[in-house]
């Protein structure tokens, strides 16, 4: 029985002097329909897991599978069609999408993308629909949308190569307060209707709590605790957990912003894991 | 400047409206249209060709070094020949050349630019060492010693000047490529099974050809320059050819013959000035989109 996306051991190491262990043994599992939110401190290798899963940068030793096949890095070539699978929605929307082609055209490509492994064809409007814009704005470009429409865009394009595992690095938080929640909620929705997996990751810890079934929460390249979304936000284990979900902000009209957690390298090095 | 543009006499006619809307704002600067208009004039000179010359450009009919006329504009050279055609003639061997020097320079350096920005690693490394190379040395001295050793003709001069005038072509496309080629969107369709080729062709050579344009048309003018100033030197037309270069290069041994040097000078003027205003009005038309290139125009 294969799992959806199944990482293991895995370490990404970016060249320089001295070289970075962007990510330092991570274990990770994402179940077909289930919403595991990433989370954890700005530069502890949420992204670069992201990358590592898309075949984006070459893992320095681990396997990353996707339903049993090894995810190779991209190279010249084009990606093998078993590996468009797995999509991504970026952080960016005002960069991730090309800004002299129509939408429509865009989303036509994640279309492409899924007829070529065997999908029925899709109308791009239908997708546009689905996120929430007008259909008819197909023929539009990028710079008439807002970004909190752009991201919709985005998810509308990942979405039609029809994925089994959509991954989003980061993707709400280029976006306002007021549209952060939707649209996370409309990846989510919109994933795990369609069967597919989601790995979303983030540092907001509030609203991934919303959307996501399990957690893992990552400190300098390596998972310190994961489990189901629900206990770990009522009874953190691990001290960086607990430092974190400290620093959510409540609104009690007390003024205060809580601290952020303490970048202590005394935390302890065994993972919480349930 | 658009104060200016509205100042134009000629904004009320239909045609000009019709023009308007198709030419962006930033062209319709004075200079950009005077430019555009030189420019014009010349390449229709270029190509209308003996329907506009008076008399023969080689033809030794008339009194040799006589001064401008109602019959010779431009008055006669020391073989007899009228200036006044020659210079015209002048237009069909200088102006295709420099464009084709240009178009030259934007394939060569742009292939070897997009290679080395696409590529990176010992591609980049090679092709910018390359171009660093013949950076170094002064533009002219290179092409004349180039032109030199492939000998005398026009063909060997625009050879010449290619050698020195690709590199930055391959420079500036390198530099935009490496902008673009990491972007979030070219990623997003490299995961939608884009090969490299297609990112290539539809993410990212959109983004850097209209850089590129504006830096060939500014480079129209020098190209010009250069190529008339080998002539000059001996290096690229050889007599009797109308060249412009050249014919200055004879008008320098008859100095108190003022309209020999004058006239051929005026004609390379106008023709780097033309070239030069039409680029600069073109890159300030597209001059907020260059950010664009690197994805982030939207944002601003």
């Amino acid at each position: 029985m294969n799992r959806l996306l199944d990482v293991t051991g895995l370490h990404v190491t970016y060249r320089g002097r001295p070289p970075v262990r962007a990510v330092d043994g991570v274990d990770l599992a994402v179940e077909a329909g289930q919403v595991v939110g990433l989370v954890g401190e700005s530069g502890c290798g949420k992204s670069t897991i992201a990358r590592a899963v898309c075949g984006l940068v070459k893992p320095a030793a681990g396997t990353v599978t996707v339903d049993g096949t090894p995810v190779t890095p991209l190279g010249l070539r084009r990606r093998p069609a078993a590996l468009t699978r797995v999509q991504m929605v970026f952080q960016d929307p005002y960069a991730s999408l090309h800004p002299r082609r129509a939408i429509g055209v865009q989303i036509g490509d994640g279309v492409r993308a899924a007829v070529a492994r065997g999908a029925a064809p899709s109308e791009p409007a239908e997708w546009l629909r689905r996120v929430g814009l007008d259909p008819d704005a197909a023929r539009r470009y990028p710079h008439e949308f807002s970004g909190g429409q752009r991201q919709r865009i985005a998810i509308a394009r990942a979405l039609a190569a029809r994925p089994d595992l959509l991954i989003g690095d980061e993707p709400i938080s280029a976006l306002d307060a007021s549209t952060q929640a939707v649209v996370a909620a409309l990846m989510r929705d919109l994933a795990v209707d369609s069967g597919a997996g989601l790995l979303f990751i983030s540092h907001d810890l509030s609203v991934v709590r919303l959307i996501a079934d399990r957690l893992v929460v990552m400190y300098r390249g390596r998972v310190v605790e994961s489990g189901p979304a629900q206990e770990i936000w009522r009874d953190p284990q691990h001290p960086y957990t607990q430092a974190l979900l400290a620093a959510v902000p409540v609104p009690d009209g007390s003024g205060r912003m809580p601290a952020p957690p303490v970048d202590d390298a005394r935390y302890p090095q065994d993972a919480v894991l349930r | 400047m658009s104060t200016v543009v509205s100042a134009d006499p000629l904004r009320s006619s239909g045609l000009r409206a019709r023009f308007r809307k198709r030419i962006p704002q930033a062209w319709r600067t004075p200079l950009g249209v005077t430019g555009a208009a030189v420019a014009a004039l010349w390449i229709l000179v270029a190509v209308l060709g003996p329907v506009l010359w008076p008399y023969g450009p080689l033809a030794q009919d008339f009194p040799r070094l006589e001064a401008p006329s109602g019959a010779h504009w431009f008055g006669t050279d020391e073989l007899g020949r009228d200036v006044f055609t020659r210079v015209l003639a002048g237009a069909q061997v200088t102006v295709p050349l420099a464009l084709l020097l240009v178009g030259l320079s934007v394939v060569v350096g742009g292939v070897l630019g997009l290679a080395a920005g696409f590529f990176g690693r010992w591609v980049d490394e090679t092709v910018m060492r390359l171009t660093d190379l013949v950076m170094a040395f002064p533009i002219v001295i290179l092409a004349m010693v180039v032109a030199a050793a492939l000998g005398a003709s026009l063909v060997n001069a625009v050879l010449a000047a290619l050698v020195v005038s690709w590199p930055a072509y391959a420079r500036v496309t390198r530099g935009l490529v490496v902008g673009v080629r990491t972007a979030d969107y070219v990623l997003a369709d490299r995961l939608l099974g884009f090969s490299a080729l297609r990112s290539l062709r539809t993410d990212i050579v959109p983004m850097v050809v209209g850089p590129v344009l504006i830096l060939a048309t500014l480079d129209i003018g020098t190209a010009t320059l250069l190529l008339s100033g080998l002539s000059f030197l001996g290096l690229g037309a050889k007599p009797p050819t109308a060249e412009w270069g050249s014919m200055v290069s004879t008008a320098v041994q008859n100095f108190d013959s003022w309209w020999l040097g004058v006239f051929p000078g005026l004609a390379i003027l106008t023709v780097v000035m033309a070239f030069n205003f039409l680029g600069d009005a073109l890159r300030d038309a597209v001059d907020p989109r260059t950010a664009g290139v690197l994805g982030k125009a939207e944002t601003r």
